[in-house]
């Protein structure tokens, strides 16, 4: 078959491509007898990338003096190409210099100041290549800076490591209108043509060259013709004259048939294309040593005296090359200069872009040579453009979707298989511009799709993150499940636990009856004081929120540090640090939906949490300092707001914390310190706690102090009443364990409930310091009442007694003794706010507005911290 | 220096929309010359009422849409509309069926679909179908050939026809198109529709004076002259063969198929080509590029569709003609035909679906 193809190809067989279009020449207008050498300028705008590829790195500073020749780049790097300084001067500033590319946004180019004496390195010349290894011509050519001169820029060096090449193409077609750079290349200089042909040749080994020439160019046939009489394996192939049969796709049609598959090179079919300038380049840096530091450009348009075909240096400022050419524009309100040719040329932004290894054509054009498109109008889907379209593409629906933002249909009808030819918009009636509708749109789909990886990176890092995060999460609920196991097997063990729970039992049933007759309806300080709470938790909750933006800040460094960080403990803190904000934020978000009581209660054992584990890390222990003032910081304000809507919680963190900090003999500083806090907090909501009912907090303190005294002081008259409520509380226990399993949710804070009473209730025994027995009464206090707030409190009650029985029988009576004591609270609470009622209004007016105010500077200073 | 900045190709084709529906208006001189010849001045006088009221229409919409109206007004596809309406319109149809019918085509099935480019249907055929929907008598009143017409009708006759409903000497439409026996008399395609649902057979129909062996006095040659401006188009390459062979081809094809089965009740094969709209709709109408499938390969399968929906109208269907029924029938099918006929891209191994 390739044998059959390469007889065909031989014997003169021309296929075509779909579409096409045939634009007017007007190639004639720079056809002149030679190529004259363009005058040295000053100023020459290096560009470091002139190629396809990877950018390669500066090896020259500003200040030096470099010679014609000497590379301003190195080539490490196989898909980086260096670029030569295009005369001897100085180099005079390395920076940013506008682009010659559509966009004209600048990019970095070396400056040369020209010396004018044109000084070259000395050159190294390697025209035996045919002794010498492929790779040191390969190497040769990529040190010479060979791009491909036809427009793209692909490395010469890269298409010619190629293996298994049957054809090579030569490309003379030059179709685009206007330029004559390659026609007159090839007239003029067909022999050096041929030379560098040869080079590739002899690196890629093909069955046959095939130099293809469009017929407009019937000198550049002859010469061609001339150059290759004695070659047998070169064929000189003339071809139609179609715009744009010179796209390397379309010539590869053209010449063999055969299309290149998507996504692959032309190497895949044996085939490697290159240009005709380029064949020129490679016999200069083969045969003479010399690097690519200058092109033959065609400066064109009806605004220059004198249009021609010049070498120009890489580097030339345009306005260098228009100057030359005698530019005189018609219009000077209208200029307009392309670079590279009418169909995919661009506007320059400015006269001082560099020529560039790919620039081949200048075009000043006057208004009425090139005039500027007409305004669009409406597709009539009349389909020319796909008529003419050479990759059988359908460029109106194509644009139906580009200008519609439909990319993905754009994309499903292959809009990236267009090449940008121009032909399309080119016959289009209407005179939409297409191809820049089809620009955009694969801009656009680029962007997006660079965007989605991000994206996924970022989903990644998250979800591995948030299964680290759960993990921890669960080793540390199963630690705190041992423990909370092992308190309670302390408290079955202890005996005088019993006589402590018939004790308070007893006090309890006489607190009742006193509430009873003191119960008065408050209805109307009740509902102020609930408006005035209502602020107090706006005001709370965006505290918890500013907590959260902070928090969330706070969080992804800390992220950041513990991938950084090899050091495990600090790392431990910082996750431990991390979580316990997480958890506070958490809590003060529950609160804000009003599941109060469980929230604060989370929020306040993890915070423990965090403590726990951060002091088991004796290393951090400085860091885990400064970890649980801040957790405390987030606790107390989550506390701050339920004491302000329920009171009692807030106490219940803070005596929690302080039992916590207590048994942790390795911070008994911190624990002081902790325990200050704790009790400042517990006395701010005592305070509160007066303020709005009158010195509950002292009754029930005092009450509670009772009650871890009273162990020593057995009441007998008690303890009968002690039985008759266990009598009472018996069907109680039984309706709420119903109810428990119906609330299921309740569930969860259960233990941690319990852990609290128990907590307090270690404190209380154990502790020396009065005032701590107080707090940790008022704590567990707090704590019932927190329990009766949320919605049933019966429900809550039992439960408590559910878990009592639970672990021991035994206790039963201990548990209905709880009960009892709650609904003793619930009723001192009742009564408390009675007595509030009773307190003056003005006097508890300003008592609010003080509390308001303070909640307010506290608020601010917050969002001061968060900012 | 500044420069001015343009997105490539820096050139373009001088080939514009406008003179493109100019071109096509042109093709159409030699059909409508025919139909002067063989139905009075009632033609030019429908073809100029529809562009005038095309023309303020388009203005108005364009307008009402903030769009600039000359800019627009320019392409004349507003004009090419009303002239392929008012073809199709009977000569003597009263002013306000040309009227409703150009503003219906040009507002609501050009304009309310966004314009020129975005209307699914041909607006041409649309308006010709509610206007044939809507006033059934005025749209089948076609003057016979005037060699038929028993009566002289001077341009002052059809004038006051058209706007008054009746001539000078007060005859109506009804009565000018009567025969000396009082019977209407009926176009080719009438005639071969109710001579056959009659009884008779295709060859006793065509017996008739109305067709004097051949498809009908005027028709053919109105028909033929269409042709002629067809290829003009086809030559020109304003328009695509595609859809005129294709159309063509299946008209014939399921003709020939069906006389097969059953001669005598089916008309003959040049009755169908040279009769009613055959010839304008296969190169003016179906032609129409925003309507009709946008690829090479959808094209011939929008005619054969529409050649197929044209004979099945014709012959099983309520209407004598049934161009514009078949053209919409098929628009509707033309984003499916696209779909499924785009071609093979550049390098790629098989066609997108």
């Amino acid at each position: 078959m390739a044998h059959s193809l390469l007889e065909k190809i031989k014997s003169g067989v021309l296929w075509d491509f779909p579409g096409g279009v045939h634009p007017p020449e007007r190639k004639s207008m720079s056809i002149t007898d030679s190529v004259d050498t363009l005058p040295l300028t000053d100023y020459y705008y290096v560009p470091l990338k002139q190629h396809i590829g990877v950018y390669s790195e500066l090896r020259v500073k500003v200040g030096d003096k470099v010679k014609k020749g000497q590379a301003l780049t190195f080539s490490n790097h196989n898909m980086a190409v260096p670029v030569h300084a295009p005369t001897s001067g100085e180099i005079i500033e390395i920076g940013e210099h506008v682009s010659s590319h559509a966009s004209g946004i600048p990019e970095k180019t070396v400056t040369i100041k020209s010396d004018g004496l044109d000084e070259s390195i000395e050159l190294q010349p390697q025209s035996h290549f045919h002794t010498q290894s492929k790779e040191s011509i390969i190497k040769a050519l990529q040190e010479a800076g060979i791009t491909g001169l036809g427009g793209a820029g692909f490395p010469t060096h890269v298409k010619q490591q190629a293996q298994d090449i049957e054809y090579l193409l030569i490309n003379g077609v030059e179709c685009e209108p206007y330029i004559t750079a390659d026609d007159m290349l090839m007239r003029n200089y067909a022999d050096e043509i041929v030379h560098g042909i040869e080079v590739l040749a002899h690196l890629l080994e093909p069955k046959l060259v095939v130099i293809a020439i469009e017929d407009n160019k019937p000198e550049a046939i002859a010469a061609l013709d001339e150059a290759c009489k004695d070659k047998q394996q070169f064929i000189v192939r003339k071809i139609p004259t179609k715009y744009p049969a010179g796209g390397e796709k379309q010539l590869i049609q053209v010449l063999t048939g055969k299309q290149v598959p998507k996504g692959s090179p032309p190497a895949a079919l044996g085939i490697v294309s290159q240009n005709v300038g380029t064949c020129y380049a490679i016999y200069k840096a083969i045969y003479t040593g010399e690097p690519l530091i200058e092109r033959i450009v065609t400066i064109t348009g009806e605004n220059l005296d004198k249009p021609q075909n010049v070498w120009a240096r890489i580097g030339t400022p345009v306005e260098h090359l228009l100057n030359t050419a005698g530019y005189h524009p018609e219009d000077i309100n209208a200029q307009k200069l392309v670079m590279g040719g009418p169909m995919m040329g661009f506007n320059l932004h400015s006269a001082q872009v560099p020529v560039t290894k790919s620039t081949n054509c200048i075009i000043a054009p006057t208004q009425q040579e090139l005039p500027p498109a007409p305004p669009e109008k409406a597709c009539i889907r009349c389909s020319d453009c796909a008529d003419a379209c050479p990759a059988s593409l359908l460029p109106q629906q194509l644009y139906w979707h580009s200008s519609a933002k439909e990319y993905d249909k754009a994309q499903d009808l292959n809009l990236f298989d267009c090449i940008e030819c121009g032909a399309c918009a080119f016959v289009c009636p209407s005179d939409i511009p297409l191809v820049q509708y089809y620009r955009q749109a694969k801009a656009e789909i680029r962007q997006a799709e660079v965007e989605q990886e991000k994206a996924e990176q970022a989903k990644k890092r998250f979800e591995a993150r948030a299964e680290r995060l759960e993990k921890e999460k669960e080793a540390r609920l199963a630690k705190h499940k041992k423990a909370a196991e092992n308190r309670k097997k302390a408290m079955q063990s202890d005996p005088s636990a019993q006589d402590k729970v018939a004790a308070a039992l007893a006090r309890v049933q006489a607190k009742k009856a006193e509430q009873t007759e003191n119960n008065t309806d408050s209805a109307q300080s009740t509902v102020k004081s609930k408006a005035e709470q209502a602020i107090e938790l706006a005001k709370a909750k965006r505290l918890a929120k500013q907590g959260e933006t902070k928090t969330s800040e706070e969080f992804s460094n800390t992220n950041d540090n513990e991938n950084a960080s090899d050091n495990k403990s600090k790392a431990q803190a910082a996750i431990e640090r991390a979580k316990a904000k997480r958890l506070a934020k958490q809590a003060a978000q529950a609160q804000a939906e009003n599941t109060e009581a469980d929230a604060n209660i989370t929020g306040a054992q993890n915070t423990t949490d965090a403590q726990s584990d951060t002091k088991a890390d004796t290393k951090s222990v400085a860091k885990a300092a400064i970890e649980r003032a801040k957790a405390k910081r987030l606790a107390k304000q989550a506390a701050q707001t339920q004491a302000e809507n329920t009171e009692a919680d807030a106490n219940t963190t803070g005596a929690q914390n302080t039992t916590d900090a207590q048994p942790d003999t390795k911070s008994v500083a911190q624990a002081a310190i902790e325990r200050a806090k704790a009790k400042r907090l517990a006395k701010q909501n005592a305070q509160a706690q007066a303020e709005n009912t009158e010195a509950d907090a002292n009754t029930t303190g005092a009450q509670n102090t009772t009650d871890a005294q009273s162990d020593t002081k057995a009441d007998t008259k008690s303890v009968a009443k002690a039985a008759i409520e266990r009598a009472k509380a018996k069907p109680l226990a039984k309706e709420a364990q119903q109810i428990q399993t119906e609330h299921d949710e309740a569930n969860a804070s259960e233990p941690k409930l319990e852990e609290n009473n128990d907590k307090s209730l270690q404190a209380a025994s154990s502790a020396s310091d009065t005032k701590a027995k107080a707090q940790a009464a008022i704590a567990k206090a707090k704590a019932r009442r927190q329990q009766s707030d949320d919605n049933a409190e019966m429900n809550n009650a039992t439960q408590a007694t559910h878990e009592h029985v639970d672990i021991s029988s035994d206790n039963k009576a201990k548990a209905r003794a709880a009960i009892e004591r709650a609904k003793a609270r619930r009723q001192q609470a009742e009564q408390q706010t009675n007595e509030a009622a009773s307190v003056e209004e003005n006097d508890h007016d300003s008592e609010q507005k003080v509390r308001i105010k303070a909640a307010i500077a506290k608020a601010k200073a917050k969002r001061e911290q968060g900012q | 220096m500044s420069f001015k900045l343009a997105s490539s190709p820096h050139t373009r084709k001088n080939n514009k929309t406008g003179n493109v529906m100019l071109q096509v208006g042109i093709a159409c001189i030699p059909g409508i010359a025919t139909q002067v010849y063989y139905f009075g001045m009632g033609v030019l006088i429908q073809i100029l009422l529809c562009c005038l009221v095309a023309v303020l229409t388009e203005a108005i919409c364009l307008k009402l849409r903030n769009r600039p109206i000359k800019h627009y007004l320019d392409d004349n596809s507003a004009v090419l509309s009303a002239l392929l309406l008012a073809i199709c319109l009977p000569p003597l149809a009263p002013w306000w069926v040309a009227t409703i019918g150009t503003i219906f085509a040009i507002a609501l099935v050009k304009h309310a679909f966004g314009g020129l480019g975005q209307n699914i249907f041909n607006p041409a055929m649309a308006g010709y179908v509610v206007l044939l929907i809507s006033f059934p008598l005025s749209m089948t009143s076609w003057l016979p050939a005037a060699s038929l017409i028993q009566y002289d009708l001077s341009i002052t006759d059809t004038l006051y026809t058209i706007f008054t409903g009746y001539t000078t000497q007060g005859y109506s439409v009804s009565q000018l198109i009567a025969d000396i026996d009082g019977f209407t008399m009926a176009t080719p395609l009438d005639a071969v529709k109710t001579g056959i649902t009659a009884g008779y057979t295709s060859d006793e129909i065509l017996a008739g004076n109305l067709f004097d062996n051949g498809s009908g006095i005027g028709w053919m040659q109105v028909n033929i002259a269409y042709l002629l401006g067809g290829l003009y188009l086809l030559k020109t390459k304003f328009i695509k063969w595609q859809i005129p062979v294709s159309f063509i081809a299946s008209l014939t094809f399921f003709c020939l198929l069906a006389q097969g089965v059953s001669t005598d009740t089916v008309a003959p094969v040049w009755i169908h080509l040279t009769s009613g709209a055959t010839m304008l709709a296969a190169f003016f109408i179906l032609t129409d590029p925003v309507s009709a499938s946008t690829t090479n390969k959808g094209r011939l399968v929008y005619g054969a569709l529409v050649g197929f929906f044209v004979f099945a109208i014709r012959t099983w269907g309520g209407y004598p003609d049934a161009v514009a029924f078949a053209v919409l029938l098929a628009n509707m099918c033309v984003p499916l035909i696209d779909y499924y006929t785009q071609p093979r891209v550049y390098g790629h191994t098989e066609v997108n679906k």
